[in-house]
C-alpha cells in the first residue's frame, strides 16, 4: 500500500513540477520510472521533530503523508548550528542552521554574494587559510564540533572533501594528481596505489579517457576532464563529505551531464553539498535545497517542495528567475 | 594646414624620432659585439681551454680562470640561491601580509641594486682581514650576496604568481602547509624560480669589482678555497690592463667566454619564461 500511495504523491509532484518548471521534470522522469517510495518518504523534513530544520512547521498534510512519516530522516552527517561567519568586520553568514542528511545531495542556491560558497568554505574550514576570516556558532561533524580550537585542520580536510569552481589538477602527471592525496596519509606500496588511482579515476568516470596516458600532465586534459580529475582527486582518498562549489559553472553542457551523472553516483557513499547558480542543476541533482539569501538561510527543503511549492515568496521568486 | 595633416606629420616626426635612437641604441651595442667577436675569436684555440695564464711574450690560456670562475660562481649560487629561495618562499607564502615581509621587500631591492664593489668591500672587512689573506672561500661568499637578493625577489614574485585556487585545492586533501608549498606551489612555479637562479648566475658570472677585493686573482692552476683563486673578470681586468699584446688577446678570448656563458643562460631562461607562460 505504502508503494501505490508513493506513487500517487510522487505523481502528484509531477504534476505540480510540470507546471512549474518543464526542465525539472526529465530529471525527475526516472524516479517516476522506477518508483522509489522512501525517496519520499525521506523527504518530508517538516513532519519529522528535526531540531535543527530552521523553518516553520509547515505540513500540507494528506493522509497519505501521514500514513509515510514513521520512516524518519535520514542521519545528519553534518549539523549546522547558528553559524556565524565573517570578512573582518562584514558579517557574510547571519545565524544559519542546517542539517547535510548523510548520503544526500544537498544545494546551496540564492544570487550572487548570498554566502552560499563562504557556507561551503567553513564546512572544511578552508577559510583558515587567511588572516581575519572567523566564524562562529557550531558545525557538527558526526556529532563533533569542527569549529573548536582543538581540531585538525587538515585531518578534517580528508574527511570533508572540496572541489571548487575552476578546476586545480596540480601541476604534475594525472597518476601523480591522484597518488598526491593518497601518499599524504597512507602508506601504500604501488600495486595498490595503481589500484587506487584507477578506481578513483573509475568513480569519476574519467578511467576510459586518460587510461593510456596517465603519465601526461594534468594540465593537459580538457576543462570537463581536469574537473573530473578533480573530483577523482578528492574521492581517492575516501572523505565522507564532498563539498562541491560550483564545479560545472567553467564546463560546457555535455561535461556538466557527465558531472551530474557523477554526483548521483557519489552520493551512494558520500554526504554531497553543492552550490549552485543554476537553478535546473539543483533541481536534477539534489535531494534538498537551501536557499540562501544575504547571509541567511531563508528556507530548507526538499528539493521537490522547493521547486513545486515554495514557502517563502523570496525563494519563489529566485527560483522562478523574478530576481537574482 | 588642416589639423588632421598636421597631427600625421607630427606623428611621422615621432615615429622617425623612435626608429633614430632604437638605432643609436642598438647601433653601439652591435658594435661592441662585433669587436668581441673580431678580437674574442682570433685567440680561440684549444691552448685557451688547457693552459693556465701565461707570464707575458710565453704561451698560454685561461684554464685557471675558468676554473676558478666556474667554482666560485657554483658556490655562489649554492650560498646565495637556498637563502634567497626561504626568504622570498617566507615572503609570499607564511608571512604575507605582514610587516616584515614589508621591510624585507624594501631592503632587499636596496641591496639589489647596491653597487658590487660595496659587496666586495663589505666581504673584504667582513672575511679577508679577519682571515689575513685573499681567499676563494670569500669571493664565494661576495657572490652569494649579491645573488641572494635577485633570488628573494624572483621568488617572491613567481610564488605570487601560482593562484591561489591551486594552494586551497591542495589544502583542501588535508596537505600540510609545508607540503603544499614544496609538493605544489614551488612545482606550478619551477620555471619561474629556475629562471630567477639562471639571471642571478647571469649576473654574478661577469662580476670583477667584488672578486677583486675577495678572491683576488691566482696566476696558477688551484682549487684550494683558503687561497687566492683566478677568475676570468679578474684576469680578463688584468690583463686588458697591461701593455702585453698576448695578454690583451687572452682578455679578448676571456670576455668572449663569459658573453657566450651570459648569452647561453638568458636564452635557457627565456625558453623557460616562455613554457611558464604558455601554460
Amino acid at each position: 500500500m505504502t508503494e501505490v500511495q508513493a506513487m500517487t504523491q510522487d505523481q502528484k509532484n509531477q504534476e505540480a513540477i510540470e507546471m512549474i518548471a518543464p526542465v525539472i521534470l526529465t530529471a525527475n522522469d526516472q524516479e517516476a520510472d522506477a518508483p522509489r517510495p522512501d525517496d519520499r518518504v525521506e523527504g518530508e523534513p517538516a513532519t519529522a521533530p528535526a531540531a535543527t530544520s530552521p523553518r516553520p512547521d509547515v505540513v500540507v498534510a494528506t493522509p497519505a503523508k501521514t500514513a509515510l512519516r514513521p520512516a524518519a530522516l535520514p542521519p545528519e552527517k553534518v549539523s549546522v548550528r547558528n553559524l556565524d561567519f565573517y570578512y573582518g568586520e562584514s558579517r557574510a553568514l547571519k545565524g544559519v542552521s542546517l542539517p547535510l542528511y548523510a548520503n544526500k545531495v544537498t544545494s546551496f542556491i540564492g544570487p550572487s554574494g548570498c554566502g552560499k560558497s563562504t557556507l561551503l568554505r567553513v564546512l572544511n574550514r578552508m577559510y583558515d587559510l587567511y588572516p581575519k576570516q572567523r566564524a562562529e556558532g557550531e558545525i557538527l561533524l558526526d556529532g563533533k564540533n569542527i569549529l573548536s580550537a582543538d581540531q585538525d585542520v587538515n585531518l578534517l580536510r580528508a574527511r570533508v572533501g572540496m572541489v571548487f569552481q575552476k578546476p586545480t589538477p596540480f601541476p604534475m602527471s594525472i597518476y601523480d594528481n591522484i597518488a598526491f592525496g593518497i601518499r599524504l596519509y597512507e602508506k601504500v606500496n604501488r600495486a595498490d596505489l595503481d589500484e587506487r588511482v584507477e578506481t578513483a579515476l573509475k568513480s569519476a568516470a574519467l578511467w576510459g579517457e586518460v587510461k593510456d596516458k596517465l603519465k601526461a600532465s594534468g594540465l593537459s586534459l580538457s576543462g570537463g576532464q581536469q574537473q573530473r580529475l578533480c573530483i577523482a582527486r578528492t574521492v581517492a582518498i575516501h572523505p565522507e563529505v564532498i563539498l562541491l562549489d560550483e564545479p560545472c559553472s567553467a564546463l560546457d553542457p555535455i561535461s556538466t551531464a557527465k558531472i551530474e551523472e557523477l554526483i548521483d553516483e557519489l552520493k551512494e557513499k558520500y554526504t554531497i553539498a553543492i552550490v549552485t547558480h543554476n537553478m535546473q542543476q539543483a533541481a536534477r541533482v539534489s535531494d534538498y535545497t537551501a536557499f540562501m539569501y544575504l547571509g541567511e538561510l531563508l528556507e530548507f527543503d526538499t528539493t521537490a517542495q522547493m521547486f513545486t511549492s515554495p514557502k517563502q515568496k523570496q525563494t519563489q521568486n529566485y527560483i522562478t528567475g523574478r530576481f537574482g | 594646414m588642416s589639423r588632421y595633416d598636421r597631427r600625421r606629420r607630427g606623428s611621422a616626426i615621432y615615429i622617425g624620432l623612435c626608429y633614430a635612437s632604437t638605432l643609436f641604441g642598438l647601433g653601439w651595442l652591435v658594435l661592441i659585439l662585433a669587436s668581441l667577436f673580431w678580437e674574442g675569436f682570433r685567440g680561440l684555440s684549444p691552448a685557451v681551454f688547457t693552459q693556465m695564464t701565461p707570464p707575458p711574450g710565453s704561451a698560454g690560456g685561461l684554464l685557471n680562470a675558468i676554473v676558478g670562475s666556474l667554482i666560485l660562481t657554483f658556490l655562489g649560487v649554492a650560498i646565495g640561491a637556498p637563502l634567497g629561495m626561504l626568504a622570498g618562499t617566507y615572503m609570499a607564502e607564511y608571512g604575507r601580509h605582514t610587516k616584515l615581509t614589508f621591510v624585507v621587500r624594501f631592503i632587499n631591492d636596496i641591496l639589489l641594486s647596491a653597487p658590487s664593489i660595496v659587496v666586495g668591500l663589505f666581504i673584504y672587512e667582513v672575511m679577508v682581514t679577519r682571515m689575513g689573506h685573499f681567499s676563494g672561500v670569500a669571493g664565494a661568499v661576495a657572490l652569494a650576496v649579491i645573488v641572494m637578493p635577485v633570488v628573494v625577489r624572483t621568488t617572491e614574485d613567481m610564488l605570487l604568481l601560482v593562484p591561489d585556487p591551486l594552494r586551497e585545492a591542495a589544502s583542501a586533501l588535508g596537505t600540510p602547509r609545508a607540503i603544499v608549498i614544496g609538493k605544489v606551489a614551488y612545482r606550478a612555479a619551477r620555471a619561474g624560480l629556475i629562471t630567477g637562479v639562471l639571471l642571478a648566475i647571469a649576473r654574478i658570472s661577469g662580476e670583477t669589482a667584488p672578486l677583486l677585493f675577495t678572491a683576488l686573482n691566482n696566476q696558477f692552476f688551484s682549487t684550494n678555497l683558503n687561497a687566492p683563486m683566478a677568475s676570468l673578470p679578474a684576469v680578463i681586468f688584468q690583463f686588458a690592463l697591461s701593455p702585453y699584446k698576448d695578454w690583451q688577446q687572452l682578455a679578448w678570448t676571456g670576455a668572449l667566454l663569459i658573453t657566450f656563458a651570459v648569452l647561453a643562460l638568458s636564452i635557457i631562461a627565456r625558453i623557460l619564461g616562455a613554457q611558464r607562460t604558455a601554460k
